[in-house]
């Protein structure tokens, strides 16, 4: 487009961000594209005071806003209704304020997880936000698109260990929630509802964590199955003993492919086609990841594991990689290829993988699956390259995943497909919400509906 | 209050469920904090279609609404600063489903905490959030406040172990958020409810997480001759990533009050104790205590004594459990302060808080949950003298706001409420609480619901609507 008409405008951005922070190039916004549309304006704010100046200059002129750290996760949810402006927060970085002495961290959104990461490894602390596209992704991307990290078996979600949260709302006001301090009940629990908002709600600025000691020794323990049946009885006998691990993962042989098949340190893990993986993770001194060797052997042999082998620290560091970027594998198993995400009960994870394959396999689509912590299901349909009914078949299937409701307690979404296919598919079809409810919190944040309207859940 | 709808109230739950008498509302006007404000009527439904026909009634009539627990709360969170109906959960007190492959409960508010983790602990669980209150608190009030407890430092507040609730709205309409699954679905309405302090709705039924009891528990109890020394400790606990499953600090004074009360065996003759616990498997328990042993002594513990049993292990946290109402013994009444500060910032805390107490010239005791930061000064004074309930409450707020001028916040886990609704400017800033109305404008949009809490009435009142009634009093003359 010429930015030419648009002059004004442009000029109201530049002079909030600053020389060369404002662009409208066609080729420059193109990069900034969602679901093939770019918006009109790029911008780039150095710090939160801006960001609040670019929202409301969007706001009087009536431009739709998507924030956007390092456009990892920007395909997910439906295409907004309205993207006049990308706002480019990858210059609001930074460590805000760091205390390892308290365990806590404040850092600015724009900062990327893997330079935190670093940062916090300095001191011997991390934070457990691991999550696919850890190496571009920015922490408050990661926050706003509420993606998963292996290690939620133990540490939880975000929900367990973000303290606060500095934003930019949709009235063009800088607000914040919680605080710097790891135990806090004053006020609305705001940064609650901006983890997975995807960006709906507020212009996430500045996020506060507690952080964790990294232990003296963390080790992976990873076992083969006959069938699924089996994987799951594993599970569910660590869930019930006195283990704590931190990471509990079932794959699919097909997923164990996926992500074994490529990276040759791990070939002899996948030591046949038919069989069923879980990955489990373990931190503590040498004698307790020693306790956990011996228990988890025994509990392999009560399930009947096919086989079984334990990793040192730095294979299992390599193993958390793999399982960290397993949905971005996922979707690069194919060009066409469609990650779900669900959700459901320990006790239905068994009969939902189930569904999932039969249905896959009744559309003639591969498909591989891999559980996290036994209530979450990532799970990839792989439609035949150049097959023409492939929209059809995927169809399909997403329409049977509604014939489980009364059935199985569970929550679906789509997390990537051809962005063409969003015009057939609705990717939170399976997501039920209070649409009402969703609204309020919607609109007492985002009166105007300016901040990427029409991407989340319900239309929100 | 219209004797018309005291008749409709008793219609809706049964003439045995409604208090209207001003000799039974007089024991409605109290919780656990300084503040009184007294209802017009108490009611006691004993199932969500009755709130939601309650609440049907209050807007017809326009009249305000309070739920209340079992009015343990020290922040005047369940006191009718509008006057109007208190709906009491205590009679909606069924565990309605217990779950353990899935590791959830369904409850209805009025469930005592510790009741659940009684009906779950032969099982190996128990529920997590476990306020001091826990033998009489509710889980709809811990829910209604984020109620924490020693064992939060480990295990988080009450929002970390709530998945689901069903709701009555402002409007009598009743919704479900969340429900038994791990994660929210859409916005994380869950996330924002607890903790809302009955402001945006009140809550008839909570899916709640359980916990697995660990292999092994210690409890360590650690004597220092001054409280630096034990502060000092603290902080290097922290500083050191050690993080017990709870971390408790009790002055010298304090023990000697507790050791009158309920003879835990605590030591007369010190400065302060830490009274910590680790919990996991065995291995990780044996390492933990060795590690926070050598830091105690290192900061000049004289003793660090671990229970040797059960009975002995139950005898220090019944010590410390008690140690408000151990306290209550020394005078005709106290002020609980609820405050947070970074753990780094501890020692020079507790320094600068003895140093008020005595400044003021009330008593001052010091037991608090020292792992994370969470101070709970108490301050002892007589309520028939006014010049020293003046002196406690200003003491009080002159150490709230230095905590939150060290990087603290207002309360940890006993809420704002009415206590500290004027202090929420230290904090928050025009357009936070811009926001704050917004949210509840949209849920609770003509104020019938808990009013006169969070917000400060000075500030925005006018557009978050606070009822007032003739009824309405607060705090002691």
């Amino acid at each position: 487009m010429s930015a030419v008409g648009a002059r004004p405008t442009a000029a109201r951005f530049e002079n909030a961000a600053g020389a060369g922070h404002l662009q409208a190039e066609a080729e420059r916004v193109a990069e900034y594209a969602i679901d093939g549309a770019a918006p009109k304006f790029v911008v780039r704010p150095e710090n939160a005071e801006q960001t609040e100046e670019i929202v409301r200059i969007a706001l009087e002129e009536k431009l739709g806003v998507v924030a956007c750290g390092g456009r990892t996760a920007t395909g997910l949810g439906m295409p907004p209704a309205s993207y006049g402006v990308a706002l480019d927060m990858t210059r609001v970085t930074g460590i805000a304020s760091y205390d390892p002495g308290d365990l806590t961290v404040s850092v600015n959104a724009g900062m990327p997880l893997a330079e935190l990461e670093r940062v916090l490894a300095e001191k011997r602390q991390f934070l457990p936000l691991a999550v696919p596209f850890f190496e571009k992704a920015t922490v408050g991307g990661a926050i706003a698109a509420g993606l998963d990290s292996p290690l939620r078996q133990f540490y939880g979600t975000p929900r367990d260990y973000m303290i606060g949260a500095e934003f930019v709302d949709g009235t063009g006001q800088r607000a914040k929630s919680g605080g710097r301090v790891v135990k806090n009940v004053t006020g609305y629990d705001f940064h609650k509802l901006l983890n997975g908002s995807l960006g709906t709600l507020a212009v996430i600025t500045r996020l506060n964590f507690r952080t964790y000691p990294v232990a003296e020794s963390r080790k992976g323990f990873v076992a083969s199955f006959k069938d699924e049946t089996s994987g799951l009885r594993f599970t569910r006998a660590v869930s019930g003993s006195v283990l704590t691990p931190i990471v509990m993962e079932l794959l699919s042989p097909e997923c164990a492919g996926l992500l074994f098949e490529k990276y040759a340190p791990f070939a002899s893990l996948w030591p046949g086609k038919q069989e069923w993986t879980v990955c489990t993770g373990f931190e503590g001194s040498e004698e307790v990841c020693k306790r956990y060797q011996r228990e988890l052997a025994r509990q392999a042999r009560d399930a009947a594991a096919e086989n079984a082998v334990v990793l040192h620290d730095e294979q299992f560091a390599a193993l958390l990689e793999l399982l960290r970027e397993a949905p971005v594998t996922m979707r690069d198993a194919a060009r066409q290829a469609v990650v779900m995400r669900f959700t459901t009960l320990k006790s239905q994870m068994g009969d939902l993988i189930r569904a999932v394959r039969s249905f896959a396999g009744s559309s003639w689509m591969k498909t591989a699956a891999l559980a996290r912590s036994g209530s979450v299901l990532y799970a990839v349909l792989q439609p035949k390259e150049g097959d023409e009914t492939a929209l059809k078949q995927v169809e399909y299937f997403w329409k049977s995943a509604g014939s489980l409701r009364g059935k199985l307690e569970f929550q679906g979404s789509i997390l990537f497909c051809p962005t063409e296919w969003k015009r057939t598919l609705n990717v939170w079809e399976h997501v039920e919400i209070d649409e009402e409810m969703e609204r309020k919190v919607k609109k007492a944040f985002d009166p105007s509906g300016i901040f990427a309207r029409g991407r989340f859940a319900g239309g929100m | 209050m219209n004797r018309g709808v005291i008749a409709e109230l008793e219609r809706i739950a049964g003439t045995r469920n409604v208090l209207a008498r001003a000799e039974d509302l007089v024991l409605y006007e109290y919780d656990g904090s300084v503040e009184k404000a007294r209802p017009e009527v108490v009611v006691f439904p004993t199932s969500t279609a009755e709130v939601a026909a309650i609440v049907k009634l209050a807007i017809k009539h326009d009249v305000a609404i309070v739920g209340r627990g079992a009015g343990t709360g020290l922040s005047g969170g369940a006191l009718a600063r509008g006057g109007g109906i208190m709906i009491a959960f205590g009679r909606m007190n069924r565990i309605l489903e217990i779950d353990y492959e899935n590791r959830r409960a369904v409850v209805q508010p009025g469930v005592v905490n510790f009741d659940l983790t009684r009906a779950v602990e032969h099982a190996g669980f128990y529920f997590a959030p476990d306020p001091s209150s826990q033998k009489s608190c509710t889980i709809g009030g811990n829910v209604s406040e984020n109620s924490g407890g020693p064992h939060t430092l480990a295990y988080g507040v009450t929002s970390s172990h709530v998945t689901g609730l069903e709701l009555v709205l402002p409007n009598g309409d009743v919704r479900r958020v969340g429900g038994r699954l791990s994660d929210a679905a859409g916005y994380d309405l869950c996330g924002l409810l607890v903790g809302s302090e009955g402001t945006l709705a009140l809550v008839t039924e909570i899916v709640a997480k359980l916990s697995k009891k660990p292999e092994a528990i210690k409890t360590l109890l650690a004597i220092f001759e001054t409280v630096d020394d034990a502060t000092e400790t603290v902080a290097e606990l922290t500083a050191r990533a050690i993080t017990p499953a709870a971390c408790e600090m009790m002055d010298g004074w304090t023990l000697c009050a507790i050791e009158d009360y309920v003879h835990a065996g605590f030591p007369r003759d010190c400065g302060a104790v830490l009274l910590i616990e680790i919990e996991g498997i065995a291995e990780a328990v044996a390492g933990q205590a060795a590690a926070i042993d050598e830091v105690c002594r290192l900061h000049h513990a004289r003793d660090v004594r671990t229970a040797k049993d059960d009975k002995e292990r139950e005898l220090l946290w019944k010590g410390r459990k008690t140690a408000f109402g151990a306290l209550g013994r020394l005078a005709p009444s106290n002020y609980v302060l609820d405050a947070v500060i970074p753990r780094s910032k501890l020692p020079q805390a507790l320094r600068r808080v003895v140093e008020m107490g005595r400044e003021c010239g009330l008593q001052v005791g010091n037991i608090f949950h020292a792992g994370d930061g969470n101070l709970h000064p108490l301050v002892l004074f007589d309520p028939r003298k006014p010049e020293e309930f003046r002196e406690a409450v200003r003491v009080s707020e002159e150490i709230v706001r230095y905590c939150v001028s060290i990087g603290g916040v207002l309360t940890g886990e006993h809420g704002v409420g009415m206590e500290k609704a004027e202090l929420m400017t230290l904090m928050f800033s025009e357009a936070d609480f811009a926001l704050m109305r917004r949210v509840h404008g949209e849920f609770n949009p003509t104020g019938l619901l808990n009013p006169g809490k969070v917000f400060p009435m000075g500030k925005g009142c006018g557009e978050t609507r606070v009822r007032t009634s003739p009824m309405h009093a607060v705090a002691p003359a």
